[in-house]
């Protein structure tokens, strides 16, 4: 087990160093140059191009590619993310003021998603091929083809301007504290965002149960006498479980991406929205600091779904004996 | 035949099954019955409707399946007028069922020792967790399995093939049913632990003193442990009587193709007899009967064409076949 965990986590550290350099390259290729895009062109007297090649210089952007990186990586292992090429903050304290509300919106979603699309998805395919079914599959598609900012957009002009129940964007009222306060202002980001990831968790969870519903120790259970509630909560659920719980934990990235549309059609203060400014201000440091974030997001996740998995399924033993 | 009442009598039972060409009969009109304490084999080929009778019996038919008519008697109850509570109440204490591949059948994600405990517990609500647990611990050292305390916390797969089966085996007889049924047990494990495995069925049966159903293909399991034999050719029954009269003087050609074809120590292998053609499509039976068209007796005579009854050729041996006299004649010949 413990072998296992840091042979894990040396593959992860050279995943996540390759991925550092890929950035690394695609920045580079981006258009743009940050020391332009600092100095107003309009607004600015002087020499101009003098003072662009000072900023580049004092950001370092003037060094070849390779010294850049190597700087970044000396400074990330010492525990330094950088500065903020637009604001001058540190990146980790931009990271972490913006991380709570995204951890906030996401979290969220993740629990309606899960204790939607799932029991959902159970429901439907122990009433297969039943209005039920059709009904509840014909969701889960709308859920997963209809793009989210569609759907935001309806949740905001449907429950914020018609009919009034929640506020438009933000993540609290001016001044206003409190949990129903902050609740008030989660419910429509985190329910448009779950909406979207309970369709395939729905999905996932119908044809996984589908798949358990026809074995063969299925029959031995009702050959015992058990009742119906007992050979599916007890025989059923947990086989389904099994292929669910990686399909679960590997889609939660991608609520990530779901976050950065969210969060700006919210204007949500979270990593998402970060990213998106980070871009169009071409802020490297800020944006590295993201997609690292995401990467080890990743990382974990698989990590998590692989123990995970080893918990559930009894012949699955990590490390050790087959 | 004896007075004794049967423990189980089917009687023209008609399962269909719902398929894109519409409903397919797989078993069309069966009617045999098992006493108490006897042993009954069922024969048949893949597809012959034997499995698919004893589920329907027991209301264990997957969605598609559906019983059409007949009766089932069970201790003088019809099993297709019972609810699926009744039905519960039955399955599992009065009729346990061992089933053919212990792999499959066991549920990977759930120890041994609660796979046969939650058996015991739903059929006796006052037994508390750790005397059913003690309980299965004495059912698996009766099934033969060894430092049962400890194996009764493990999973399927820590188990061997012929292990899972025994286990399978306690797992059924875990209420002292009245009735097991065994569907082609040894099917699925080495030809060593086969004969194991019988031997324990018979032990079982012996010491519960249950009545037994053993379906399988293997006419040798039958001549082993059965008192009767039943065979099923199509979704019908072709042939049924005690199994030294149906061994001795076989009354349905069907019948006679499946003894010749079993390897003979007299006899040098290359000779080995098969019936020619293949086992028929439930979707596409013949009309009339439907071991005609591999029937080397029925020579495309016309009467063929029509369904033959079951007719009694001695007390208790009866045959679906309309030259089951020549076949009797014949083999007077050949012995």
């Amino acid at each position: 087990m413990i072998a296992f965990l840091v042979r894990r986590l040396m593959i992860s550290g050279v995943v996540l160093a390759a991925m550092s350099i890929l950035l690394f390259v695609l920045l580079q290729v981006m258009p743009g140059d940050p020391a332009e895009m600092m100095i107003d062109p309009f607004s600015f007297a002087g020499n101009r191009e003098e003072a662009v090649a000072r900023r580049r210089e004092q950001l370092g952007l003037d060094q070849p590619v390779v010294v850049q990186y190597f700087r970044w990586l000396g400074e990330l292992l010492q525990g330094n993310l950088g500065y903020s090429f637009s604001s001058g903050r540190a990146v980790s304290e931009v990271m972490t003021t913006r991380l709570s509300g995204t951890i906030r919106l996401m979290g969220a979603s993740m629990l309606i998603a899960v204790l939607v699309g799932i029991p959902v998805g159970i429901v439907a395919a122990l009433r297969r091929n039943t209005a039920v079914d059709y009904t509840a599959s014909f969701v889960s598609l709308l859920a997963i083809s209809v793009p989210s900012f569609f759907v935001a957009l309806l949740g905001i002009y449907v429950f914020a301007l018609t009919l009034g129940w929640l506020p438009t964007a933000g993540m609290n009222s001016p001044g206003g504290t409190g949990l129903w306060d902050s609740l008030r202002y989660l419910i429509l980001p985190a329910s448009i965002l779950g909406f979207a990831l309970a369709g395939p968790y729905m999905r996932y969870a119908r044809s996984s149960m589908l798949e358990v519903l026809g074995q063969d120790f299925l029959v031995t259970a009702r050959s015992k006498g058990l009742s119906r509630l007992q050979v599916v909560g007890r025989h059923a659920l947990r086989n389904a479980m099994i292929p669910l719980v990686t399909v679960a934990a590997i889609q939660i990235p991608s609520l990530f991406a779901g976050a950065v549309v969210i969060e700006q059609i919210f204007a949500w203060p979270g990593m998402g929205r970060m990213a998106l400014e980070a871009i169009s201000a071409r802020d490297y440091p800020i944006l590295l600091g993201f997609v690292m974030a995401v990467a080890i997001l990743v990382v974990v996740c698989n990590l998590l779904a692989d123990l995970a998995y080893a918990i559930i399924d009894p012949r699955i033993r990590i490390g050790g004996r087959a | 035949m004896t007075a004794a009442e049967p423990l189980l009598a089917l009687r023209d039972v008609v399962t269909t099954f719902r398929t894109d060409m519409g409903r397919v009969p797989a078993v069309n009109g069966v009617s045999y019955s098992v006493l108490p304490g006897e042993t009954v084999g069922v024969v048949g080929e893949s597809g012959s409707g034997k499995s698919v009778t004893v589920t329907s019996a027991l209301g264990l038919l997957p969605h598609s399946g559906t019983v059409e008519s007949g009766q089932a008697v069970f201790a003088g109850r019809d099993l297709f007028t019972l609810g699926e509570r009744e039905l519960q109440r039955i399955r599992g204490r009065e009729i346990g069922l061992i089933f053919q591949d212990p792999m499959s059948a066991l549920n990977p994600v759930m120890t041994i020792g609660r796979q046969i405990s939650e058996g015991l517990r739903r059929h006796d609500r006052r037994l508390s967790r750790s005397a059913a647990r003690a309980r299965v611990v004495e059912l698996l050292a009766e099934v033969g399995i060894p430092n049962p305390a400890a194996r009764a916390r493990q999973y399927p797969h820590e188990f061997s093939g012929g292990m899972r089966q025994r286990a399978m085996i306690a797992m059924a007889m875990a209420n002292r049913p009245r009735l097991l049924i065994a569907d082609e047990p040894t099917t699925a494990l080495d030809v060593t632990v086969q004969a194991q495995i019988l031997a324990l069925i018979a032990q079982v049966q012996a010491e519960t003193g249950a009545a037994l159903i053993m379906i399988t293909h293997d006419l040798g399991v039958i001549a082993e442990i059965a008192d009767r034999v039943v065979v099923m050719y199509g979704g019908r029954v072709v042939e049924t009587g005690p199994i030294g009269s149906v061994f001795g003087k076989p009354g349905h050609p069907y019948t006679r193709g499946l003894l010749t074809s079993l390897p003979r120590l007299d006899r040098p292998a290359a000779e080995l007899y098969a019936i020619p053609g293949q086992p028929p499509n439930p979707m596409f039976l013949p009309d009339g009967c439907a071991f005609r068209v591999r029937c080397e007796q029925s020579q495309n005579r016309v009467e063929c064409w029509t369904q033959p009854d079951l007719t009694a050729l001695t007390p208790g041996h009866a045959s679906a076949c309309h030259f089951s006299h020549e076949l009797a004649a014949s083999e007077e010949v050949s012995r």
